[in-house]
């Protein structure tokens, strides 16, 4: 963690305070964690697979090499 | 109120409706993001949140359990228009930040169990009945995951940042040396790069072994999440281990202490911890939760 400012306390409570969160750690948890829910819902599980799949395979092919397709 | 037709609201035209009108409208969906007890801060919460579309976020409880819940246009949040939304990137990243301010807001004052971003229910009704449904498994969860947070700590390999800080051997070769011939040069070059990128990659496996013994000492749970690459992953060098611990509240600055300083003196390897965050990666239990 860089946090070279404040040797004394180097890790202060609010550590995602005041700071944008990094999108990618966030989708690891959304779309890999969370609690899972079917039943009603309105988007099927297997939906909600396929996106995160699509998903996934969009994020991890976008490199210099390959643009990002839209 | 009379408006349940279909066809009442056309396409692109603004409407303003009171929570009470969006609750009972066929033509707004009941969007989850997170489940806790009911009678419990949660109440006074979330009122003063806003969730996606800019909707109040409300509490809906059943059986001694409360979803936090926002009103979504059925039309963009039904499995067509959810896959269409999350497919784009920029829709995307403003559906999970607006989907996590409220998580993390409900964290911060109680104990929640996240749910998966896009978890869409046709009305409030069916909130009730699952949350009467699952009631059971969420009690354990929210007993489990009570006065823990979530900490990421991913291991970096970076070759660049190695070579760019060489041994002093490897300084200079070109200084008072004896002439090499440039073929030769190249070739020393080459095997030195590809030392540094070997060392590095050893040292980072290493220290994510170190990283995990200490961790999951201070952790009631480990998840390991796939390491990060793609655009996205805008970190210098090569994610080689990405970890979530659940780790009590009480814990969190011991676990930061026991992994700080690891990777000094170590070229090439980064180690990066985020959070606390609420506990998303233990939100299932624990029989499914290793997800890779």
């Amino acid at each position: 963690m860089a946090d070279p400012s404040a040797p004394s306390d180097p890790f202060p409570e609010e550590s995602l305070a005041g700071r944008q969160i990094a999108l990618i750690d966030l989708l690891d948890r959304l779309l890999n964690g969370g609690a899972v829910l079917t039943g009603d819902v309105v988007l099927s599980i297997a939906d909600v697979d396929l996106v995160h799949i699509n998903l996934r395979a969009v994020i991890r092919s976008i490199t210099p090499d390959g643009p990002a397709p839209w | 109120m009379t408006s349940h037709l279909q066809g009442a609201a056309s396409p692109g035209q603004p409407r303003r409706l009171s929570t009470e009108q969006r609750e009972s409208d066929h033509s707004w969906s009941s969007y989850v993001y997170a489940i806790g007890r009911a009678g419990t801060d949660l109440d006074a919460i979330a009122p003063r949140l806003t969730g996606l579309r800019d909707g109040r976020v409300r509490t809906v409880a059943a059986d001694g359990l409360a979803a936090l819940v926002s009103s979504v246009p059925a039309g963009a949040f039904s499995a067509e228009g959810m896959k269409a939304q999350l497919e784009n990137l920029t829709e995307l990243e403003q559906i999970a930040r607006t989907h996590h301010t409220v998580v993390e807001a409900a964290h911060t004052g109680a104990t929640v169990l996240p749910m998966r971003l896009a978890t869409v229910y046709l009305d409030d009704a069916r909130v009730r009945a699952m949350l009467r449904e699952r009631g059971a498994e969420f009690d354990a969860l929210l007993s489990r995951l009570e006065g823990h947070a979530e900490l990421g700590v991913k291991v970096y390999a970076d070759p660049r940042a190695a070579a760019a800080d060489p041994p002093p051997a490897a300084e200079g070769p070109d200084r008072a040396a004896p002439p090499v011939s440039p073929g030769r040069a190249y070739l020393q070059q080459r095997r030195a790069q590809r030392q540094t990128q070997r060392d590095a990659y050893r040292a980072a496996g290493a220290l994510a072994d170190e990283v995990r013994g200490r961790a999951t000492g201070l952790a009631r749970d480990r998840v390991t999440h796939r390491p990060q690459q793609g655009e996205l992953a805008a970190g210098a060098g090569e994610n080689i281990a990405n970890e979530a611990y659940l780790v009590p509240v009480d814990r969190l600055r011991e676990f930061h202490r026991a992994l700080a300083g690891l990777a000094d003196g170590l070229p090439g390897v980064r180690i990066e911890v985020t959070g606390p965050w609420a506990p998303y990666s233990f939100a299932t239990p624990p029989a499914e939760s290793r997800s890779a």
